[in-house]
C-alpha cells in the first residue's frame, strides 16, 4: 500500500500519510475541521458529530474516517457548515451553558466554536434540564450542566492498568458521565489536571484552580479556535 | 443474595469480562434485581472498575439495582397496544395494585413498569411478568392476575385457560402466546426436514455455497437489505484467527414479531442456516442473540441446541465432515432496541453498552472480539437453508427481479386477521390489506417497516413491497380512520426513539426530544406553520447520526408531514405565523394574584 495518499478536500489536492484519519490529515494540510469529541492520541469515537463531512457523497465523521486514495471530501460547503452550526447549537439547548459565569470561559472549545460559527442564539428552544453538580470527590468537581457527553474523559483518563476513571451511566437523554468512586480516591493531582484539560467544556474542574489564568489571557482569547491549524501547514 | 451465589454465577462464566451481560442476567433472574453490593464483587472478579459494571448495567431497560418486587409487571406501551385498549388495562393494574407505573407496592411485592414493544402486536395489550408473556389483556383479566399475585401464586400457574398453539404448548415453553401464522410459503413450510440442507452443503465447497447465495440474489431480511452472498464472501476472505456467525434475533422494531414465530416453530431451520453459514465462512462459533422479551423461550432453545449437539449437527467434525467444528451459544439482550443494529449487537454480546460502532471497519472485517463476523437476521438464515436445498435459480422464481424470494410480514393494527404472512416480494399494500381483512375504505394509513419506516396513505397503497420500492423488515401496522395519527402514532413513535437512543451521538440524543416539544406544542393547539417547517429542517440533521436508529429517528415526523400534512395544519393557530409556545399570562397569574398587581401584557 502506498505510504502517501492523495485526497481532495473542497477541491484542494492534499497529501497525507496512509492510515491517518481524515481529521488529522486535513489538519496537517492546514485545513481545520471542527470537533468536540476528538482528542489527539485518543481512540476516536465520533460522538459529537461536529466534524461531519461529505466523503465521496456520504455524510461521515472526519475523526473516524480513515483516508483513502482519491477520496473526495466536502468540508467547507454551505450545507456542511450550516449542519455543523446546527449541531453546535444543539449542545447549548441540551445543557445549561452560562458562559459568563463559567470558570472555563476562554478555554472552552464549545464556546470557541460558537464564536467561530457566529452563533448568537440557538434556533431551538432551551430544554433547561435539571442537572447535578457533584463536588464530593476529593480533587475534582463534575458539573453535569456543562457536560456535552463527548466521552473524551472516558477514553483518555486511565490508570496504570488501563482502567478508565470515568464511565457513562444510563442512555439516551438520561446519559451522564460518572467517576468511579473507588478510583477517584486514588486519582493523582496530575491525572485530575489532565482530566480537566481533556474536557472540552467546563464539566470537569480541578478544585481550587479555576482562575489561575485570568480571563483575557486564555487560549481562545488570543486566537480563535482553528487559527493555529490554518496558519501552520506542515507536510 | 449471598456472596457465594454471586461467586457461583461468576464461576459459571469463568470470570470472563465479555460475559458481563450473562452474569447480570443470571443475577437479575435469581434475585429479581442486581444488588448494589454485588457490583464490587463482579468488578473485582472481572478485573474491571465498578463504574464499568455500572455503565453496562444502567444501559439496559430490564436491569435494575433497586428491588422491583417478587412480581415484576412490564406492560407494553406500543402504538398497537394502545389501539387495542391498553389505557383501560393500565388503569386496571394501577387500581388493583394501588400504585402508579414505575412504582413498587409498599410491601415490596409487586412492581409495575412500562416497556417498549415486546413483539406481541397481534395479541395486544400484552405484558411480561417475570419473563412470562401475558397476551390479550383486559381489565377483567388484570383483576384475575392481581388476585393470583395476592394469593402468591407462582407466575407459571397464572395462565388464563390454555396455552397458545404449536410449540407454545410444549413442555419447555408453556406460553399463552399464539403464533397466528396466516399464510405459509417456502420458509414457513411445515414439511421442513432438519439436516437435509446441511448434508447437501457440506458436500459442496464453501465457495459453492456462497456462489449459490449470490445466484439467488438474496438480500438481508433485517431491513438494510445488504446482499447476503457478498457479506459471507467478505467474511470468508477476511483474515482472522477465528470467525463468528451472529444471528440477530433482537427483534425490536415495534410491530415486528415474525422472528418470535420462527424461534418458536422453526428453531432448527434457523440453526441449520447458522451452521451452513459457519461452514461457508469458516467460522467456529455462532451466537444467537435473542431479545430479552423472548426469554420465555430460553429453556426450549437450549434444549434444541443440546439435541443438535447430540445429533452432531453441532460440535466437532459435524456430520463426519473433517475439520468442520462449529457450536452455537445463546446470548440474551436486556432491553435495548439499538442492539438490533449489528455493531451494537456485537458490543452487547461482548458485555458492554449497546452503542453502535463507527464504520469502517465493518463487522465482516473486525466484529466480535475484533474477529471477522457476519450478522444476519433470523429470516435470512432460514431462507439460506431453502436456497441450498433447492438452488439459487429456484429461489429467484419467487418475488421480483430486484427482490427475490419471499418475505415474512408481521401484520397488526386495524385488520381482522393480524399475524404472520409469508408472501412473495412484489405484493402491493392493497394486496396485503385484502389478504389480512382490512376494508380499504376504512384504512387511513399504513405504517410500513415500523417507526423507522414510513407512514403512507391510500394514494400510495398501490406501491409494492420490495427493495426497489417499499423496503421493509416486514412490519405493517394498519390504522383506521378513527385513529388520531399524530397523537396516537407519531408521538408514540417519537417517544420510542427518545427512550431507545443509546445517547452516544449528539443528534440522536437531542433532536427527537426537540421534535417531541414541537409535536406537543402543535397537539396543544399552540402550533404555527413555522413549527412544521422547523421539524422538517431539524429532522434532517439526524442524517448525520452514526447508526440507522439515529438516522431514522425523525422518520415518524417527516413521513407523517409528507403524507398527512393536512392533519398538522388542522391543529395550527389561525392567522398567526409566530407563537412563543409559552403563555406568559398563565405563567405569572399566580404571582400576580398573590401580589395583587395587574401585569401589563
Amino acid at each position: 500500500m502506498a505510504e502517501v495518499v492523495r485526497l481532495y478536500i473542497d477541491g484542494k489536492e492534499c497529501l497525507a500519510r496512509n492510515g491517518q484519519y481524515l481529521l488529522q490529515a486535513a489538519r496537517e494540510n492546514g485545513i481545520f475541521i471542527p470537533t468536540l469529541c476528538h482528542y489527539d492520541g485518543v481512540k476516536p469515537k465520533g460522538s459529537c458529530r461536529v466534524c461531519t463531512c461529505k466523503v465521496n457523497g456520504r455524510l461521515m465523521t472526519a475523526c473516524t474516517t480513515p483516508i483513502a486514495e482519491g477520496m473526495v471530501v466536502e468540508n467547507h460547503s454551505t450545507e456542511i457548515e450550516e449542519m455543523r452550526k446546527a449541531i453546535i447549537e444543539l449542545f447549548f439547548v441540551e445543557g445549561n451553558h452560562i458562559c459568563p459565569t463559567c470558570e472555563k470561559s476562554g478555554f472552552c472549545e464549545l464556546q470557541a466554536l460558537a464564536y467561530r460559527y457566529r452563533i448568537t442564539a440557538p434556533r431551538y428552544p432551551f430544554l433547561f434540564p435539571v442537572k447535578r453538580v457533584v463536588a464530593d470527590y476529593s480533587k475534582i468537581i463534575i458539573d453535569h450542566n456543562r457536560c456535552i457527553l463527548c466521552k473524551r474523559c472516558v477514553r483518555a483518563i486511565k490508570d496504570s492498568n488501563g482502567k478508565s476513571f470515568f464511565a457513562y451511566r444510563r442512555r439516551g437523554q438520561h446519559i451522564e458521565v460518572i467517576l468511579d468512586k473507588q478510583m477517584s480516591e486514588q486519582m493523582s493531582y496530575e491525572t485530575a489536571l489532565e482530566a480537566e484539560k481533556v474536557c472540552p467544556v467546563g464539566a470537569i474542574m480541578v478544585k481550587r484552580t479555576a482562575f489561575l489564568v485570568p480571563i483575557g489571557q486564555r487560549k481562545f482569547d488570543k486566537m480563535p479556535i482553528g487559527g493555529d491549524i490554518e496558519k501552520n501547514k506542515s507536510f | 443474595m449471598s456472596k457465594s451465589s454471586v461467586d457461583a454465577i461468576l464461576d459459571k462464566y469463568q470470570h470472563e469480562r465479555t460475559r458481563l451481560m450473562d452474569i447480570l442476567l443470571d443475577l437479575q433472574d435469581e434475585v429479581g434485581y442486581i444488588p448494589e453490593e454485588s457490583i464490587p464483587q463482579i468488578a473485582g472478579a472481572l478485573g474491571i472498575s465498578e463504574a464499568d459494571v455500572e455503565q453496562t448495567l444502567s444501559f439496559y431497560h430490564f436491569f435494575s439495582t433497586r428491588p422491583l418486587g417478587k412480581y415484576r409487571i412490564y406492560l407494553n406501551n406500543s402504538v398497537v397496544a394502545n389501539m387495542m385498549g391498553r389505557a383501560e388495562v393500565a388503569a386496571a393494574f394501577e387500581e388493583a395494585l394501588g400504585i402508579k407505573f414505575g412504582q413498587v407496592t409498599p410491601d415490596g411485592r409487586v412492581g409495575l413498569f412500562e416497556t417498549s414493544c415486546i413483539g406481541m402486536n397481534d395479541q395486544e395489550p400484552a405484558a411480561i411478568i417475570n419473563n412470562y408473556i401475558f397476551p390479550c389483556l383486559t381489565p377483567f383479566r388484570v383483576r384475575e392476575i392481581v388476585r393470583d399475585i395476592k394469593e402468591d401464586k407462582p407466575v407459571e400457574e397464572m395462565i388464563s385457560y390454555q396455552y397458545g398453539e404449536g410449540q407454545n404448548t410444549s413442555e419447555l415453553v408453556r406460553s399463552m402466546v399464539s403464533n397466528n401464522i396466516r399464510k405459509v410459503g417456502p420458509i414457513l413450510d411445515p414439511g421442513y426436514k432438519a439436516g437435509e440442507a446441511l448434508k447437501k452443503a457440506i458436500q459442496m465447497s464453501p465457495e459453492q455455497v456462497i456462489e449459490e447465495l449470490k445466484t439467488s440474489n438474496i438480500r438481508g431480511r433485517g431491513g438494510a437489505g445488504f446482499p447476503t452472498g457478498l457479506k459471507w464472501e467478505f467474511c470468508r476472505k477476511a483474515k482472522g484467527e477465528k470467525k463468528y456467525i451472529f444471528c440477530n434475533a433482537d427483534e425490536g422494531e415495534p410491530g415486528t414479531f415474525k422472528d418470535r414465530v420462527i424461534l418458536t416453530e422453526l428453531p432448527r431451520l434457523l440453526l441449520e442456516g447458522m451452521i451452513i453459514a459457519g461452514y461457508a465462512v469458516g467460522a467456529s462459533e455462532g451466537i444467537l442473540y435473542v431479545r430479552y422479551e423472548y426469554r420465555y423461550l430460553k429453556r426450549y432453545l437450549e434444549e434444541i441446541l443440546e439435541n443438535a449437539r447430540k445429533k452432531n449437527y453441532l460440535g466437532k467434525s459435524i456430520l463426519g465432515k473433517e475439520g468442520f467444528d462449529f457450536d452455537i451459544r445463546i446470548q440474551f439482550g436486556a432491553g435495548a432496541y439499538v442492539c438490533g443494529e449489528e455493531s451494537a449487537l456485537i458490543e452487547s454480546a461482548e458485555g458492554k453498552r449497546g452503542e453502535p460502532r463507527d464504520r469502517p471497519p465493518f463487522p465482516v472485517e473486525q466484529g466480535y472480539l475484533g474477529m471477522p463476523t457476519i450478522v444476519n437476521n433470523v429470516e435470512t438464515f432460514c431462507s439460506v437453508v431453502k436456497i441450498i436445498l433447492n438452488g439459487g435459480e429456484w429461489y429467484k422464481s419467487f418475488g421480483t427481479a430486484q427482490s427475490t424470494g419471499t418475505k415474512l410480514l408481521s401484520v397488526s393494527g386495524d385488520c381482522r386477521y393480524p399475524g404472520v404472512y409469508e408472501v412473495e416480494w412484489g405484493f402491493s399494500v392493497n394486496d396485503i390489506l385484502d389478504m389480512v381483512g382490512a376494508v380499504k375504505q376504512q384504512v387511513q394509513a399504513v405504517q410500513v417497516g415500523g417507526p423507522s419506516g414510513s407512514l403512507i396513505g391510500p394514494d400510495e397503497f398501490g406501491r409494492i413491497l420490495g427493495y426497489e420500492d417499499l423496503s421493509t423488515g416486514g412490519s405493517l401496522i394498519i390504522f383506521g380512520h378513527h385513529r388520531d395519527l399524530i397523537r396516537e402514532v407519531v408521538l408514540n413513535f417519537t417517544n420510542f426513539f427518545i427512550e431507545e437512543s443509546c445517547g452516544s451521538c449528539s443528534t440522536c440524543r437531542i433532536i427527537p426530544v426537540l421534535l417531541r416539544e414541537k409535536l406537543e406544542k402543535i397537539l396543544n393547539a399552540r402550533g404555527v406553520s413555522k413549527d412544521i417547517d422547523d421539524m422538517i429542517e431539524w429532522a434532517r440533521l439526524l442524517k448525520a447520526s452514526r447508526c440507522g436508529l439515529g438516522q431514522t429517528a425523525g422518520n415518524p415526523v417527516v413521513s407523517s408531514i409528507k403524507n398527512f400534512r393536512h392533519l398538522y395544519e388542522k391543529m395550527l393557530q389561525k392567522n398567526k405565523d409566530y407563537d412563543a409556545g409559552f403563555d406568559l399570562l398563565a405563567a405569572i397569574q399566580a404571582g400576580a394574584e398573590a401580589t395583587g398587581r395587574v401585569p401589563l401584557v
